[in-house]
């Protein structure tokens, strides 16, 4: 959680991004028909459906396989990474991670959507 | 060496706040992990709870800048990833490299609590240098060929499997389980509930391994799960342990003992019979890009691995000041209302009036905000319960004897005070269940029992009390054998006139203890006099039940709060005293005439019961100026089972007290729970209840 929380006050100090968070892999699948979402951050090891089943899902369903997603995962989880990398995901982060690769990121992903 | 920097003292506490939570759930799994690594069988959940809590601690300390905690978590994150994984095997070596780290964290985290701030670098070097030495030499038994091919996972589930999913279904498969897929399609508004219950019917035969998620054929209205999971059951028995609508089940594996050919099976409306024995898969979908987006900015979902807890953490010493202020509100208020009334009687009308409304609106949100603070200091009993189960680990363990611990109604809230005085004693009774009750195991298998002993934790409220239940299966109290040491220690003359009711009740006197050798876990010097008193100071009492051979139970009967009580104003003898309303049940007036005398004890006849009855006057030792009057008052109090029935000379009202502590000097003053303030400059004492029927019942007797 402290994890997330810190997330979310990072990318709002970059700008004025509405965020919207999901404890778990079932509460994102439950927002995403509701929310209309241009980003997502997602951690490989999670309680419910992990990050990789995740991404596979979002890259099969037309409504979501153009949303870029960025996995935030801890170095010892490289094979995982990878994998999530062969799925479409379109970045990732590894932990501790500095707010300079977030902030590019961001840029990368959103400024397009804006122009 | 201290820091006096305030800044740096409020991190240290948010950390220590959320890092001792940690460390002491890690405590607890640990411990359990040790246990399961004797049976030999390793539950995957927990050593992944276990790894997480490591992983969360190390993130903490980080982000606080304690780089030893953040060191040593990391190591033990590194021990417990391989574990996991199955690089390594969780032997009585490791178990104990893992201990001692979780020990050296402890001490970490105490040092800090205590404003030490040395980070005892050679013990961390330690811990981390022999979980590296486990490190450098992994079994190699898990590595083998990957036999995943053979089991025809879509390539969609095949490649969304972690390293350590991977790593369960070789486990899994190695064990000759029967690897089986699941397939649901739900309603996208409902399905969290839905795979909760599919998943849990899983967990009850088998292991879940994955949950992938995929597109329905209908994308708006549904979503369709594939699980796998991992059981030893045959395809037909697992079939009907995870019967659900909407769910197409496929084997996957021939497992060693699998006499069923891969088959297929759906109920409900999903799916034909006969189906092609590979999982479903999820439908090929062409790629539409969905149109660009136009609103400006940006969401994103961001997911993490801790689980969610919408929860702030609060000193309770802020929530104390905060109530003070609330009941100093409450009494300001009361001040003005008095004075609403008085203006209404001396005519001052439309004025008073108005007053009184405003009055009764303050009223009104003070009790709302009295609500507020009261919730917000309840916590579930159910933090009690996890330090009790690692003691029980622990005594049990040091005695020899297996004990089960099993808890009922976690969810019981109650005062953060309350809780927080009631677990010395509970850690009490529970070590005296163990020490005493629970017999060894050979004794018990003896005795046509289970070798394992059970200890039963229950707590649940009961109207302005909870109560909260240690029952052991164990030998029971020897009655005979209290007797004879009251006997022997001069608590009665003639053993034969005690009932046994009124034995057990010499086990809370001090200096009593039945036990010949003293042991190392009861005998420290604490009786159960100690635990009385420790209940008694928070308005609590205890009872015992026993049953010889069948087992004991303790009853802990406890207000729910001690912050602000609604009380009943009484005098006597010229003087008020307050009482508080949780445990009145009723009053009654009467003359002298409805007064018997039993055995030397004054008593009424309640309805079809004896109501022994105390004299507050003589309790107190007040002397009385003028004679009694001739109707008076009798306010029937009970906590727990037990009634009596205090003589009063007037009720003067209700009112809400903030109880204050008499301090040192009068602590051990029974029957007095301590003062209030009733607004308009005048100090009262409060009646402890459970006080003066513990003495009135120990006199009697």
């Amino acid at each position: 959680m402290a994890l997330r929380a810190m997330l979310v006050s990072i990318i709002e100090s970059l700008g004025d991004f509405r965020i919207v968070e999901a404890a778990n892999g079932f509460e994102a699948l439950r927002l995403l028909p509701r929310e209309h979402v241009d980003l997502i951050f997602t951690d490989i090891n999670m309680p419910d459906i992990n990050g990789l089943e995740l991404i596979s899902y979002l890259r099969n369903n037309p409504n979501y396989q153009h949303i870029p997603v960025v996995i935030i995962s801890t170095e010892g989880s490289q094979s995982d990474i990878e994998k999530g990398r062969m799925l479409g995901a379109n970045e990732y982060i590894v932990k501790p991670f500095e707010c300079a690769d977030l902030k590019s990121i961001i840029v990368k992903y959103l400024d397009d959507r804006q122009g | 060496m201290t820091d006096n920097n305030p800044l740096t003292n409020k991190a240290v506490r948010d950390f220590l706040a959320e890092a001792e939570e940690i460390v002491e759930h890690l405590g607890s799994e640990l411990a359990d992990l040790a246990d399961s690594a004797d049976g030999g069988d390793i539950d995957p959940d927990l050593l992944n709870s276990i790894f997480r809590g490591a992983h969360s601690l190390k993130g903490l300390a980080g982000m606080f800048g304690f780089a030893g905690i953040s060191e040593l978590a990391h190591n033990m994150e590194n021990l417990l990833d391989w574990l996991r994984l199955g690089k390594l095997k969780l032997d009585a070596g490791v178990v104990a490299v893992l201990l001692e780290s979780h020990e050296v964290l402890l001490s970490l985290v105490r040092s800090l609590s205590e404003g030490e701030h040395n980070e005892h670098d050679e013990k961390i070097s330690a811990c981390a240098a022999r979980i590296n030495a486990c490190l450098e030499e992994p079994s190699r038994d898990a590595a083998q060929a990957s036999p995943l091919e053979a089991l025809g996972l879509s390539e969609q589930v095949l490649k969304s499997l972690t390293e350590y999913e991977e790593h369960r279904l070789l486990e899994n498969l190695s064990k000759g389980k029967n690897i089986f897929s699941v397939h649901a399609t739900l309603d996208l508004a409902t399905f969290d509930q839905e795979l909760a219950r599919i998943s849990d019917a899983i967990k009850t035969c088998g292991e879940i391994i994955s949950t992938l998620p995929s597109m329905s054929s209908n994308l708006e209205t549904n979503i369709d799960f594939d699980i796998l999971a991992g059981s030893a059951l045959a395809f037909d028995e697992f079939l009907l342990a995870t019967l659900h609508d909407n769910v197409t089940l496929t084997l996957l594996s021939g497992g060693r003992q699998s006499s069923a050919p891969p088959a297929t099976a759906a109920k409900g409306s999903a799916g034909s019979r006969p189906e092609s024995p590979k999982p479903a898969e999820p439908p090929a979908t062409p790629a539409v890009p969905a149109s660009a987006p136009d609103t400006p900015a940006a969401a994103a979902p961001s997911l993490s691995a801790k689980s969610i807890s919408r929860t702030v953490r609060v000193d309770i010493g802020k929530l104390d000041e905060l109530m003070n202020i609330v009941g100093e509100l409450v009494l300001a208020h009361s001040s003005i209302a008095t004075l609403a009334e008085r203006l209404r009687s001396e005519r001052f009308s439309q004025m008073a009036v108005e007053l009184g409304k405003s009055a009764k609106m303050l009223e009104r949100k003070l009790t709302d905000l009295q609500k507020g603070v009261m919730d917000i200091r309840m916590i579930p009993v159910g933090q009690l319960y996890e330090k009790m189960s690692r003691i029980v680990r622990t005594i049990s363990r040091e005695q020899g004897k297996k004990v089960e611990l099993l808890f009922y109604g976690a969810d019981t809230e109650l005062d953060k005070l309350i809780v927080e005085d009631i677990s010395d004693p509970m850690m009490h009774i529970i070590r005296n269940a163990i020490d005493h009750g629970i017999e060894n195991p050979e004794k018990r298998l003896a005795a046509g029992k289970d070798e394992k002993g059970v200890i039963k934790i229950s707590s649940f409220q009961k109207g302005n009390h909870v109560v909260i239940e240690v029952e052991d299966d164990g030998g029971g109290i020897d009655i005979d054998k209290v007797k004879a040491r009251a006997l022997q220690r001069g608590f009665v003359q003639d053993p034969s006139a005690v009932s046994d009711k009124e034995a057990l009740e010499f086990i809370f006197l001090p200096g009593f203890s039945t036990t010949d050798q003293v042991s190392e876990v009861s005998g420290r010097g604490v009786g159960m006099d100690v635990v009385r008193n420790n209940i008694a100071a928070i308005s609590g009492m205890v009872d015992i039940e026993t049953t010889q051979g069948l087992g004991t139970r303790f009853i802990i009967t406890l207000p729910i709060t001690l912050a602000i009580i609604k009380s009943l104003i009484i005098s006597c003898a010229g003087r008020t005293y307050a009482l508080p309303v949780t445990s009145v049940l009723e009053s009654l007036i009467l003359t002298g005439r409805d007064i018997n005398t039993v055995e030397r004890r004054e008593v009424t006849q309640l309805r079809d019961t004896t109501l022994p009855l105390l004299r507050l006057e003589e309790f107190l030792c007040l002397s009385r100026r003028s004679a009694r009057p001739d109707e008076f008052y009798v306010v029937v109090v009970g906590v727990a089972e037990k009634r009596l029935g205090i003589v009063v000379d007037e009720l003067l009202g209700q009112q809400d007290i903030v109880i204050k502590p008499l301090g040192e000097g009068f602590r051990r003053f029974p029957g007095i729970a301590g003062a209030a303030d009733l607004g308009d400059q005048r100090t009262i004492l409060v009646l402890d209840v459970g006080g003066m029927i513990n003495d009135t019942m120990r006199s009697g007797s």
